[in-house]
C-alpha cells in the first residue's frame, strides 16, 4: 500500500494498485464534533477530483465531503452510514468512506504527506 | 464591538471549552467530551449550564406595577403567589413575539429572565410601556447558573440547604457564602433542575462546588439538543416577530382568565386567532431513517405542494434519531401525517409527531 496522502479539505487517501481508499482525517472529526449522519456516493458512479462525494453531519452542522482524486466508486463503507459514530471512533482506519478506481494515479502527487498535513491542520485551526 | 465574557469564562477555558460567539458573548459550545456525552450526562446525572448571558431584569413596584404588567403580559399576575414563576411573552400589537421569558413575582416587584439577544431591546420596550414609572434594573452584577438533571436536587441541596423543598416554577432567596442567591426550580432541558442567580464574584466558587459534587459543565450544543427533545421553543427559531403564541402552540401559557377579557398587548389578534384558528402551527417532526433536516428546510405534502418550514432540526441523543420542529399548514398538523422534507435538492419522508420527543420529568407542586 502507498504512503497516506492528505488533502486541504481534510480527507486522507491510500492507494493499492489503482484503487484508492478515502476517508476524513482525525483532525476533521475533532473539528466537526459528534458525527450523527453520513451520506456516501453511489457505487458505480463517477466522481471528479475536488468535487463533492458525500455529506457528514454533526449535531451542530452539515459538511460536504470532497474527493481529492477522480475515479469510479467501486465500494462504499455501509457500516458508517448505519452507525456514523464509528467515524469519530476510528476515522483513519475502519471508518473509511469509499473506494475509487483511479484513471490517473498522478493526481496523488499534488497532495500533502503526513508531516505537511499536520502542519497545515495546525495552522488552519489556529 | 468587543466580545463580552461571563464571570465563568476562565472556568470554561480551564475545562477545555470550545467557544462560539452567541448574542455578543463568548460562550462554550461544548467541552472535551462532546455534545452527545454532555447531553446524556445531563439526562442521567446533572449538567451545569452557564446562562449568565441571559438578562436578569428586576422591576420594583407594588399593586400598580402588577396591573401595569397585566397590560403587557397575558398573565393573571394579581393572583400569582409571591415566589411563583410563569412562562410568558413580550408581544407587539399583532401578537408577534419580541421575546419569550420567565417572570417571577418577588416581595417588592418582579424578576424577568430574558433571552441574551433580546434583553436590551426588551428593556427599552418595557421601560417605554411602563412610562418609566418604576425602578428597572437589567442586572450585570449577577451570574446565572443552571443545574439540570435527576441528580441536581441532591447536589444543589448539599450546597444550598433547603432548595429541595422548592417545586417546579417556584423560587426563593437562599444564601451561599453569606451572599444572597435567588434559586428557582426551573430550566430548559425537560429535566428537573434549578437556576441560581448569584453575585459574579461568587459564581466560579459556586460552580466549582457543583463540579466537586459530581455535576459537569455542559455547552450550548447540548443545551440545544436537550431543549429540542423537550419540545421547547428557542427564540429566533420557533419564535419571532412573525409568529404568535397561538401559532407556536403555546396557548397554554396564556392565562384563561385573561383570554376571556383581553386587555393586554396583542390580545385582539390572539383572541381572533383562537376563534378562527391559525393558518400555520408549530409541530414536532421525525424524519424517517437518519436524515437530519435543519432550520429552513422546506416541508411538502405528498403531492409536493409546499406546506411549511423547519425551524430547528438536529439529532436527538436520547431519542437516538433525528428530530425537528417547524411550522406547517394546520390541515397537515395531525399526529402521524406523512410529509416530505427537501434536503440537498431531494425529498425525503417524515412524520408529524407528538411533542415533547422526550418525556419531561419536572417536580410539580400541588397547585
Amino acid at each position: 500500500m502507498s504512503e497516506v496522502k492528505f488533502s486541504k479539505e481534510h480527507e486522507w487517501i491510500t492507494l493499492e494498485e489503482d484503487v484508492a481508499t478515502i476517508g476524513i482525517t482525525k483532525h476533521a472529526t475533532e473539528m466537526l464534533g459528534d458525527i450523527v449522519f453520513a451520506e456516501l456516493p453511489e457505487k458505480g458512479s463517477n466522481v471528479e477530483k475536488d468535487g463533492t462525494a458525500g455529506v457528514v453531519e454533526s449535531t451542530k452542522a452539515a459538511s460536504d465531503v470532497y474527493t481529492p482524486v477522480s475515479g469510479e466508486v467501486v465500494d462504499i463503507n455501509q457500516s458508517i452510514v448505519d452507525d456514523p459514530s464509528k467515524i469519530n471512533e476510528d476515522p483513519e482506519g475502519t471508518a473509511w468512506f469509499f473506494k475509487l478506481k483511479m484513471k490517473d494515479t498522478t493526481e496523488l502527487d499534488s497532495l500533502m504527506n503526513k508531516e505537511e498535513y499536520e502542519k497545515f491542520a495546525k495552522e488552519s485551526s489556529s | 464591538m468587543e466580545i463580552k465574557k461571563t464571570s465563568l469564562n476562565k472556568l470554561h477555558q480551564d475545562n477545555q471549552a470550545k467557544f462560539v460567539e452567541f448574542a455578543g458573548y463568548e460562550m462554550p459550545i461544548q467541552y472535551s467530551k462532546g455534545v452527545i456525552e454532555e447531553h446524556k450526562f445531563t439526562r442521567e446525572h446533572a449538567g451545569i449550564f452557564d446562562v449568565s448571558h441571559m438578562g436578569q431584569l428586576f422591576v420594583y413596584g407594588n399593586e400598580n406595577l402588577t396591573s401595569d404588567l397585566e397590560k403587557i403580559f397575558p398573565l393573571d399576575l394579581k393572583n400569582l403567589q409571591q415566589n411563583c414563576s410563569k412562562y410568558s411573552f413580550l408581544m407587539n400589537e399583532e401578537a408577534g413575539v419580541y421575546d419569550d421569558l420567565i417572570i417571577t413575582k418577588l416581595k417588592d416587584g418582579y424578576l424577568i429572565i430574558l433571552n441574551a439577544a433580546c434583553k436590551e431591546k426588551d428593556f427599552e420596550i418595557l421601560s417605554t410601556k411602563l412610562s418609566k414609572k418604576y425602578k428597572m434594573e437589567l442586572n450585570t452584577d449577577r451570574a446565572l447558573v443552571a443545574i439540570q438533571g435527576p441528580k441536581s436536587v441532591d447536589i444543589l441541596n448539599e450546597i444550598i440547604n433547603g432548595v429541595k423543598d422548592l417545586t417546579f416554577m417556584t423560587g426563593n432567596w437562599f444564601e451561599f457564602n453569606d451572599q444572597n442567591v435567588f434559586v428557582t426550580r426551573s430550566g430548559y432541558t425537560g429535566e428537573d433542575g434549578f437556576e441560581v442567580s448569584i453575585i459574579n464574584d461568587e459564581a466560579e466558587e459556586f460552580t466549582k462546588s457543583l463540579i466537586n459534587k459530581g455535576a459537569k459543565l455542559i455547552g450550548l450544543g447540548a443545551r440545544d439538543t436537550l431543549r429540542l427533545e423537550a419540545g421547547l421553543c428557542l427564540y429566533g427559531h420557533e419564535l419571532d416577530l412573525n409568529k404568535t403564541p397561538v401559532e407556536a402552540n403555546l396557548k397554554w401559557a396564556i392565562s384563561k382568565e385573561r383570554l376571556s377579557n383581553g386587555g393586554f398587548v396583542g390580545s385582539d389578534k390572539i383572541m381572533s386567532q383562537i376563534k378562527k384558528g391559525a393558518k400555520q402551527i408549530r409541530v414536532g417532526i421525525k424524519p424517517e431513517g437518519r436524515l437530519i433536516a435543519r432550520e429552513k428546510t422546506k416541508i411538502f405534502n405528498l403531492t409536493e405542494t409546499p406546506i411549511g418550514e423547519i425551524t430547528s432540526g438536529t439529532f436527538g441523543p436520547s431519542v437516538n434519531g433525528p428530530i425537528a420542529m417547524g411550522y406547517i399548514d394546520k390541515e397537515f398538523s395531525k399526529i402521524d401525517t406523512k410529509i416530505l422534507l427537501e434536503v440537498r435538492g431531494k425529498k425525503y419522508p417524515a412524520n408529524i409527531c407528538k411533542l415533547p420527543f422526550y418525556k419531561k420529568s419536572y417536580v410539580k407542586g400541588v397547585n
